[in-house]
C-alpha cells in the first residue's frame, strides 16, 4: 500500500519544502530522514542541498538545471521509499554539568513539575534522543525523545543571552546549543561538547538522525572538559547505536 | 604588495562573496553578497572571477587609502558620489588609486549596498570555500567581523589596464513573489492585504532580515508553527503581524508562518531598496519565477559584454568642475544626474 504522499510546498523558485506533517511527529521525522537519504543516493541533477527538519525536508535546487514540476515528481516517487531506520545509526554520549550556575533553570523546572532537581536530571539523562534537525544557528541540535513528564511551555520571555554548550528543554523538545544565542527554553545544564567548531575534524559533530544520550558530570569535570574542548577535543563519546 | 587601508567606515560593511553553500543542514547559512549582480559587475570590471570576494559597503560613507603602491578597484551597486583625492569619479566603473590616495565614497542614494572589488581579489583564508563574513558563526576572512577603521587588505599592485565602465540593466516595478510555503496559514483577505499594500523597509533592517512597515497581516490560527527550513527571501510573519524578509545572514530554520517568498531574480533589487522607500509586492506563478531565474543567470553571464573602455575621465571632471559640481561640492549633487552628464560627455568624446 502506498504511503500518504507529502505536500510539495514552494519556497520560492529555488527550494521545495516536502512536508510530511504539520506537527512534531516521530513517524514524519523518520520519513523526512528517509527521503533525505534516498535523495542523496539518487544524485538528482540540480539539487544543491537539503535541510531535514522535524516534519519536512527543504530541498534547495538550481531552477536553471531542473524545474519545480520535474523535481516535485522525483521527490514524490522517492517519498515512497520505506521509512526504515538508517543503516549506520550512531550514538553520541554527551556529558552534562546539571544545575547551579551551569543550569540556572533546573530548580525552577523541578518546582513547576513538583519533583526534585535530581529527578529532573534522572529523567533528562535517562532519555534516548534522536537529532531531529539542526538549525537556527550552526550546530544547534534539536532532539526528539524528551520524557513526556518533562514537556512544558517555553519561558514567557526569552533570554537575550544563553551560553555556548547550553543543554535545555522547550515544549516537547530537548536541545544541544552550540553557540551563545538568545533562547526561550529552560536551561538544565551545560556541556563542553561543541557540535560546531572550526579547525576541528569534523567541524560539525552531529548529523540529523544521530542518536544522543546524556550523562551527568560535576562542575569541576565540566571545567576541565571545557579546556580540552578549547584545545579541539571532541569530548562526546561515539558509540554504536 | 600594495594594500588598501580602511580610513573611515560605517556599519554594515564586510567582505562578501557568493557565500558557502551546502551547510544549512548543520545550521550554517551561506551568507554572501546582498546584491549578486552588483558584486559580479564590480569583479567583471577588473577581470576577477564574477563572485570573487569584495567589500560590501552599506548605506553610509566609507573611505579607503592605497598604501605601499597603487591599487586598482571598481565600485558597483547603489549610486553614490565618489572621489579620489577630490577628483570626482563615476559609479559602475574601475579606477586606480595612486600610492597614498584616498577613495571617498558617499552615502548610498536610491540603493543600499555597493561593492568595492579589488583587482586580483581579496587575500584571505576561505572557510568552506568562502571568505564571506558571518559574525554570529565567527566566519569570514581576512576579518571574521564587519570591517573597522584601520583594517588593511592586501592587494596586488595595480595593473595599469585601461579603466572600464559597465552599464547595468535598470530593472524596476514591484518585487515579485511566489506565494507559500505557508500561505494557507492566512485568510484570503490577509493575503490580498499583503499583495495590495504599499510597504516600506524599516531602518532596523540588517543582513539577517528586512523588517517591513505597513498594514498588520493577521494569521488564521496563531503565529507558531513547528520550525521548518528558510530560504533567502522567505517572508515570515511573526506574532505582531509585521512581515520580515529573511536575507543572506538569516537563521536556517524558523517557526513563523511564511506567507510568500521573493523570487531569486528580484532579491538583489529588494536588498537595494532604501529604508523608507515605498514599494509593492506582486505574486507570480512558479513558471514565471523560474523563467526570471534563467533570465537573471543570463544577465550575470552577459556582464563581460556590457563593459566599455572608459576614456573621458579627465575631460569630464574638468567640465564638471566648471559647473561647480565636482570635488568638494560633489556630495551636494544628485548622483543620478551627475552620472548622466558624465556618460553624455564621454559619448561626445568617443
Amino acid at each position: 500500500m502506498p504511503l500518504p504522499p507529502p505536500r510539495l510546498l514552494p519556497s520560492g523558485d529555488r527550494a521545495i519544502a516536502v512536508e510530511f506533517a504539520k506537527n512534531i511527529d516521530d513517524a514524519a521525522n523518520q520519513r523526512v530522514l528517509a527521503l533525505d537519504r534516498a535523495l542523496a543516493a539518487a544524485h538528482v541533477e540540480g539539487v544543491t542541498e537539503t535541510v531535514p527538519t522535524y516534519r519536512s525536508l527543504l530541498v534547495h535546487y538550481d531552477p536553471v538545471r531542473i524545474g519545480f514540476d520535474a523535481l516535485g515528481e522525483k521527490l514524490l516517487a522517492l517519498s515512497q521509499m520505506p521509512a526504515q531506520a538508517s543503516g549506520k545509526s550512531r550514538r553520541w554520549r554527551v556529558p552534562v554539568a546539571y544545575g547551579g550556575e551551569n543550569g540556572i533553570d533546573l530548580e525552577e523546572v523541578a518546582k513547576t513539575l513538583n519533583i526534585t532537581p535530581d529527578e529532573v536530571v534522572a529523567r533528562h539523562s535517562g532519555g534516548n534522543y534522536r537529532v531531529a534537525m539542526i538549525g537556527f544557528t550552526p550546530g544547534w541540535s534539536y532532539l526528539s525523545g524528551l520524557d513526556k513528564s518533562l514537556h512544558m511551555p517555553r519561558r514567557p520571555s526569552p533570554r537575550v543571552f544563553t551560553p555556548a554548550g547550553t543543554i535545555s528543554i522547550g515544549g516537547v523538545q530537548a536541545g544541544i546549543q552550540c553557540l551563545a544565542a538568545p533562547s526561550g527554553w529552560h536551561l538544565l545544564g551545560r556541556t563542553a561538547v561543541r557540535t560546531f567548531r572550526l579547525h576541528r575534524d569534523p567541524v560539525f559533530l552531529t548529523e540529523p538522525g544521530d542518536r544522543v544520550t546524556f550523562f551527568p558530570i560535576d562542575a569541576k569535570t565540566f571545567a576541565e572538559q571545557e579546556r580540552a574542548a578549547e584545545a579541539g577535543e571532541i569530548i562526546a563519546e561515539l558509540v554504536a547505536a | 604588495m600594495s594594500k588598501l587601508v580602511v580610513s573611515t567606515i560605517g556599519p554594515a560593511c564586510s567582505v562578501q562573496d557568493r557565500g558557502r553553500d551546502g551547510y544549512q543542514r548543520y545550521g550554517l547559512v551561506a551568507s554572501g553578497a546582498m546584491d549578486r549582480l552588483a558584486l559580479s559587475a564590480a569583479n567583471t570590471l577588473l577581470g576577477n572571477e564574477p563572485f570573487a570576494a569584495a567589500i560590501e559597503i552599506g548605506p553610509f560613507t566609507a573611505s579607503f587609502t592605497a598604501r605601499d603602491g597603487a591599487v586598482r578597484v571598481a565600485l558597483c551597486g547603489a549610486p553614490r558620489s565618489i572621489d579620489i583625492a577630490g577628483r570626482a569619479m563615476p559609479n559602475d566603473a574601475s579606477m586606480t588609486l595612486a600610492e597614498g590616495e584616498t577613495l571617498n565614497i558617499g552615502f548610498a542614494r536610491g540603493g543600499a549596498f555597493s561593492y568595492l572589488a579589488i583587482e586580483g581579489g581579496i587575500a584571505g583564508e576561505p572557510t568552506f570555500g568562502s571568505l564571506a563574513v558571518n559574525p554570529r558563526a565567527g566566519l569570514g576572512s581576512p576579518f571574521a567581523r564587519p570591517l573597522q577603521q584601520g583594517d588593511e587588505l592586501a592587494a596586488k599592485a595595480a595593473s595599469g589596464a585601461p579603466e572600464q565602465r559597465i552599464e547595468l540593466p535598470a530593472e524596476s516595478g514591484p518585487i515579485r513573489v511566489v506565494l507559500g510555503p505557508q500561505d494557507d496559514e492566512f485568510a484570503d483577505d490577509a493575503k490580498a492585504l499583503f499583495l495590495d499594500s504599499e510597504w516600506k523597509i524599516s531602518a532596523t533592517s540588517d543582513r539577517m532580515g528586512y523588517r517591513l512597515e505597513g498594514p498588520v497581516i493577521k494569521h488564521l490560527a496563531g503565529h507558531n508553527i513547528v520550525s521548518d527550513g528558510t530560504v533567502d527571501g522567505s517572508i515570515q510573519v511573526p506574532g505582531n503581524g509585521a512581515p520580515i524578509v529573511l536575507m543572506m545572514d538569516r537563521n536556517t530554520t524558523g517557526g513563523y508562518p511564511k506567507i510568500a517568498t521573493v523570487i531569486s531574480a528580484d532579491l538583489g533589487r529588494l536588498a537595494q531598496t532604501p529604508a523608507g522607500t515605498a514599494f509593492r509586492f506582486k505574486a507570480v506563478s512558479m513558471a514565471q519565477a523560474q523563467a526570471e531565474a534563467r533570465k537573471f543567470q543570463d544577465q550575470l553571464h552577459s556582464l563581460p559584454s556590457r563593459l566599455r573602455i572608459f576614456e573621458g575621465t579627465e575631460l569630464n571632471i574638468d567640465a564638471l568642475r566648471g559647473a561647480n559640481v565636482a570635488g568638494s561640492a560633489v556630495n551636494a549633487v544628485d548622483v543620478g544626474t551627475w552620472q548622466a552628464e558624465t556618460l553624455e560627455a564621454n559619448r561626445e568624446r568617443t
